[in-house]
């Protein structure tokens, strides 16, 4: 990871995906794809694509991580050996295990965990393809397939990426854009709700331009908000 | 075929106006949200969302189908289909006096045995204790027992009835419903009867689903 590229990657204010500043990627979203697991939806946002499923509420064992009180949630997040083009080393590493602990973070204030005492739920994300943003196309499917297991939830959380390069700010940054951009902030929020859940910043932002950004993101997030509910409800809609 | 209207999580599902905060749903600003992806249905009483999947939560009073899971000194834990498991004393269970020093309680229920019961106490960090001392109870023998979505049970029954009536007399096999998401279905057409309650579960937002069930028996 990390290459740097010496061709300019935004030029008249058209991105190398010939895509404008603050335009994503193709979003697509699909619900219940996993039929063993309680919940399970993937989202794809151009070339990087989220798998995520839902276990539970389940029995936890070993009985001293149970909370009394709450249930609790577990987040692993993986990236497949085979979702780069220089292989991955299979397995945990620093920085999986740093994006699992965000994940449910960011995921955590939308839940009502306290009405399952003892239990846990577990949510899975697997990277299947990587093309900058994994973490956040990880929180959309994973916020998904906890509404599609039925665990009881304040709202939808929605994620998007933003940053800069060469002085312009951009939304939805692709591993290119990523790994030569000056910034690059991740934002997990509850649209409906205006509540932010995580808030990530790699590089130098100023504070003019930090504020911009967020409110670019908000602007992304509601339109991810809308395609969720509609990935959401898609199932149950009557022919008519 | 037309569907019911279905809400997600965060949705507003409508103002309060003193009314009583029924189930899935949840308060701000006296307006009501929806907790789950379901189907709204807002009473003069109440308002509730009825969740389209999710676990079966024990509630005190439920009647559900358990199946043994160990034999204790006392009694049985019994899994209800839930991440808790339900405890049924042995005094809840038999009616006779039992001696504890002699007798073996794999008489009465064995590990595997399906049993029809009550949940007699449920407390907040859901510890469950289950009762068979009502005249419904017992122990189900033979027959097989499928899992559904336990929120569906209720449409599964029909209004007063109905449903599981019709089923029932149209296949002629004896069916019990469980509460926590299990039905129990001895008979001789019970293929029929599986079909007609899994197609009740996928199709349990949709209008008009008791004349679609009727017409699936009658052929």
């Amino acid at each position: 990871m990390g290459k740097k590229t010496d061709s300019e990657l935004i030029i008249d204010g058209i991105r190398l995906d010939k895509r404008l500043p603050d335009q994503t990627r193709e979003i697509k979203m699909k619900v219940g794809n996993i039929v063993s697991a309680n919940g399970s939806a993937e989202v794809a946002f151009g070339n990087t694509t989220a798998l995520a499923s839902v276990h539970g509420p389940r029995p936890l064992f070993p009985k001293h991580l149970q909370e009394s009180q709450t249930g609790i949630l577990r987040v692993r997040y993986n990236m497949a050996p085979f979702s780069v083009t220089d292989r991955k080393s299979p397995g945990p590493d620093r920085r999986s295990v740093e994006i699992s602990k965000v994940t449910r973070l960011a995921l955590e204030p939308s839940l009502f965990l306290d009405d399952y005492p003892k239990v846990t739920v577990d949510g899975f994300v697997e990277i299947i393809q990587a093309d900058g943003s994994t973490r956040v196309t990880g929180i959309n499917a994973l916020s998904l397939a906890l509404a599609s297991a039925g665990i009881p939830m304040t709202s939808l959380v929605s994620a998007c990426s933003v940053g800069k390069i060469n002085g312009t700010l951009i939304v939805d940054l692709n591993g290119m854009e990523d790994n030569n951009s000056e910034s690059d902030v991740a934002v997990a929020m509850m649209p409906d709700k205006d509540i932010v859940t995580l808030l990530q910043m790699d590089g130098m932002l100023t504070k003019e331009e930090l504020l911009h950004l967020l409110g670019l993101a908000k602007k992304t997030c509601g339109k991810i908000y809308e395609m969720q509910k509609n990935a959401l409800l898609e199932k149950y809609r009557g022919e008519e | 075929m037309k569907a019911r209207n279905v809400v997600i999580p965060g949705d507003m599902v409508e103002e309060r106006k003193g009314r009583k905060l029924g189930n899935g749903v949840y308060e701000e600003n006296d307006k009501v949200f929806s907790k789950f992806l379901g189907v709204p249905r807002a009473t003069e009483n109440d308002i509730n969302v009825i969740p389209l999947s999710g676990t079966y939560l024990p509630r005190f009073g439920d009647r559900i189908i358990g199946v043994i899971e160990t034999v204790e000194v006392s009694g049985w834990f019994v899994d209800i289909n839930s991440p808790y498991s339900a405890f049924l004393p042995l005094s809840e269970a038999v009616e006779e006096f039992v001696d504890l020093q002699r007798a073996e309680l794999t008489r009465y229920f064995d590990v595997g045995d399906i049993v029809f019961c009550r949940l007699s106490k449920v407390t907040k960090t859901k510890t469950v204790q289950a009762s068979m001392r009502d005249f419904e109870s017992r122990k189900l023998r033979n027959g097989v027992l499928i899992k559904v979505t336990p929120t569906k049970i209720p449409r599964i029954i029909g209004k007063e009835g109905s449903m599981i009536m019709m089923i029932k007399e149209k296949t002629g096999c004896e069916i019990v419903t469980g509460q926590n998401g299990l039905v129990w279905i001895r008979g001789e057409n019970k293929e029929k009867a599986i079909e007609s309650i899994l197609t009740i579960e996928k199709e349990s937002h949709t209008i008009g689903l008791t004349e679609k069930i009727e017409k699936m028996l009658g052929e």
